[in-house]
């Protein structure tokens, strides 16, 4: 398997890629916070948020639709707040009688259900925007200047690089049991559920023990190659005043949206 | 690639600030106290170590099989990563796990992380090892039926976590959602259980000195197991409770002041707090929230330091 699969990094020369990566992080966790904040309803302020991304997509040169595209990520949960229509709060819209239950759909209820779906839908995006233009080494360095225990840093960092490695690994173990796995043609293979179940199982604890084994000698040689207890990088990480005047705009642009979100 | 969202990865949007905020407080006292246990008492070498077994814990978490139905039975591994590694070591192996299925792949969001931490890391850790630790010195089958039955546990308790802060959100209805939340999850958590039980059954034939009892039990004490067995016991209650009668959870949230008379602002929490000059705004929301959570974190220190005094007998 390619290592790209994993990783989300997209790299075009451009304005947003070149910023801090901590101006990035925060202002991804504002942007977010914002739209958490706006209440229930707040169209227009919705639209403007979205247009803060729309400009944030552009500067990233990595073209409008680019967060779009992947956003549908987030769809199948939405299923959850579908609920949230029948808020008993709002005068009722319908009466839906299914037998079993009587579901009655409100006004403030849909109105909830679209705004959780407009929240959850723009800050997915900008969490997008933010992995496709910082390399993760980067992103981790910006948490580990942002108070992060480094211990969590580099557990995350052995994380991310060995990722691709075990991955490689399940996919072994997935061809060895295709591999052994003969079957005629239009007969279906397999035991009965206990013994896929059992036969899981072993996959598991096999790639528990091929990863344990693994770390052990990682560790070793990262000793012999004079590791001292957490991961360096090459980038240094200065705030420029570009990074300041990025991180200003955005955040003045927030506190706009909260106005126009809470007073209209 | 096999790459389907579970369930249990709250989005971003879907709960409000101050349950956010509650949930990322518990989780940052619980992470922080792994963090310093874990520098205290473990060499350098465990943590690259524990990055390796995030990485499979995620791997494992790819090998999943077919149930009835065209549904299949995916691995979440909390409860496997806190029996084999120990407790402490398995919530930051989680909540690297979730941090980067949210940060690299949208799984999950960023400001509700916290509470996602705390369903799939920290619960199926106190959970998974708490009920493992009461049976750690009987017999292997003993053994490995409770490490089951713990990771059926955990995977229901997450599901009713996942829920009741959903409700507390003002996302869904309770009586909706948790009888279809806890219905695929009892699902899901037998093919956890089951999977646990097998890569535990094999990782102690083939390598038994991995699986070092005495290590293990004396990673966590007593507190452990009564954290463990008091939420599986209230996990096991309020479940049944609460889908057969969601009005009844509803009628003692309220008491409690959990839920306003009008609730008109479905995120606030504590109503009937307002700070007087701010009026009702968002920022009032907040420090309601703030307070609650101050308590909270007073609840979680003094268990924590309950806890280390536990460790130290």
């Amino acid at each position: 398997m390619h290592v790209d699969v994993f990783d989300q990094y997209h790299f075009t020369p451009s304005r947003v890629h070149d910023l801090d990566p901590r101006v990035k992080v925060l202002i991804t966790v504002l942007f977010i916070l914002s739209n958490a904040l706006l209440p229930d309803g707040s169209w227009s302020a919705f639209a403007l948020a979205w247009l803060l991304l729309l400009v944030a997509n552009d500067q990233s040169g990595l073209g409008l639709g680019f967060t779009l595209k992947r956003s549908v990520v987030a769809l199948p949960f939405t299923l959850v707040a579908v609920s949230a229509i029948f808020s008993p709060q709002g005068s009722p819209l319908a009466v839906w009688d299914l037998g079993f239950i009587t579901l009655i759909p409100t006004d403030l209820g849909l109105i909830r259900f679209f705004s959780i779906l407009v929240r959850s839908w723009l800050s997915v995006q900008i969490a997008i925007l933010l992995v496709a233009t910082t390399q993760f080494p980067d992103l981790l360095h910006a948490l580990e200047h942002l108070r992060l225990p480094r211990t969590l840093t580099t557990i995350i960092a052995f994380l991310f690089r060995y990722l691709f490695v075990l991955t490689n690994e399940v996919f072994r173990i997935l061809r060895a049991r295709e591999a052994r796995s003969a079957g005629l043609p239009g007969v279906k293979g397999g035991g009965k559920l206990s013994w896929r179940i059992k036969t899981t199982g072993s996959m598991v604890g096999q790639l528990f023990l091929r990863s344990y084994e693994r770390s052990d000698r990682i560790y070793q040689s990262m000793i012999s190659r004079g590791y001292i207890g957490h991961i360096r990088t090459l980038n240094p990480h200065h705030m420029e005043r570009q990074d300041w005047l990025y991180l200003f705009v955005f955040i003045l642009f927030l506190v706009i949206i909260q106005f126009v979100g809470w007073v209209s | 690639m096999n790459f389907s969202p579970a369930p249990l990865h709250i989005p971003d949007g879907f709960l409000t600030i101050v349950v956010s905020a509650i949930f990322w407080l518990i989780t940052i006292v619980m992470v922080g106290l792994a963090v310093s246990k874990t520098n205290r008492s473990l060499g350098e070498k465990q943590i690259p170590i524990m990055g390796v077994m995030a990485a499979f814990i995620f791997a494992a978490q790819m090998l999943n099989f077919p149930i009835a139905g065209g549904t299949s039975g995916h691995f979440l591994g909390g409860t496997l990563a806190a029996i084999v590694l120990g407790p402490w070591a398995g919530i930051l192996v989680m909540t690297a796990v979730v941090g980067i299925q949210a940060l690299l792949f949208q799984d999950g969001g960023l400001l509700v992380m916290g509470a996602n931490i705390f369903n799939m890391g920290i619960l199926t850790a106190v959970i998974g090892y708490g009920l493992y630790r009461l049976v750690i010195h009987q017999k292997k089958g003993i053994r490995l039926a409770v490490a089951g039955g713990g990771a059926w546990i955990a995977t229901m308790a997450a599901a009713l976590f996942a829920s009741l802060e959903l409700w507390l959100s003002g996302t869904t209805r309770l009586e909706i959602v948790l009888p279809a939340m806890l219905g695929v999850h009892a699902l899901i958590g037998l093919g956890e259980a089951l999977i646990t039980v097998a890569a535990l059954a094999y990782i102690e034939q083939t390598r038994p000195d991995l699986l070092n009892l005495d290590n293990s039990a004396r990673e966590g004490g007593w507190g452990w197991i009564v954290s463990g067995v008091v939420i599986s016991l209230l996990a096991v209650l309020i479940s049944p409770l609460a889908s057969g009668n969601p009005d009844g959870l509803e009628k003692i949230a309220s008491d409690l002041g959990f839920l306003g008379s009008g609730l008109d602002a479905p995120f606030q929490i504590l109503p009937d707090y307002s700070i007087p000059f701010l009026g009702d705004t968002a920022i009032s929301t907040i420090l309601a929230g703030a307070v609650g959570a101050i308590v909270l974190i007073g609840l979680v220190v003094l268990l924590g330091r309950n806890l280390h005094r536990q460790k130290s007998d």
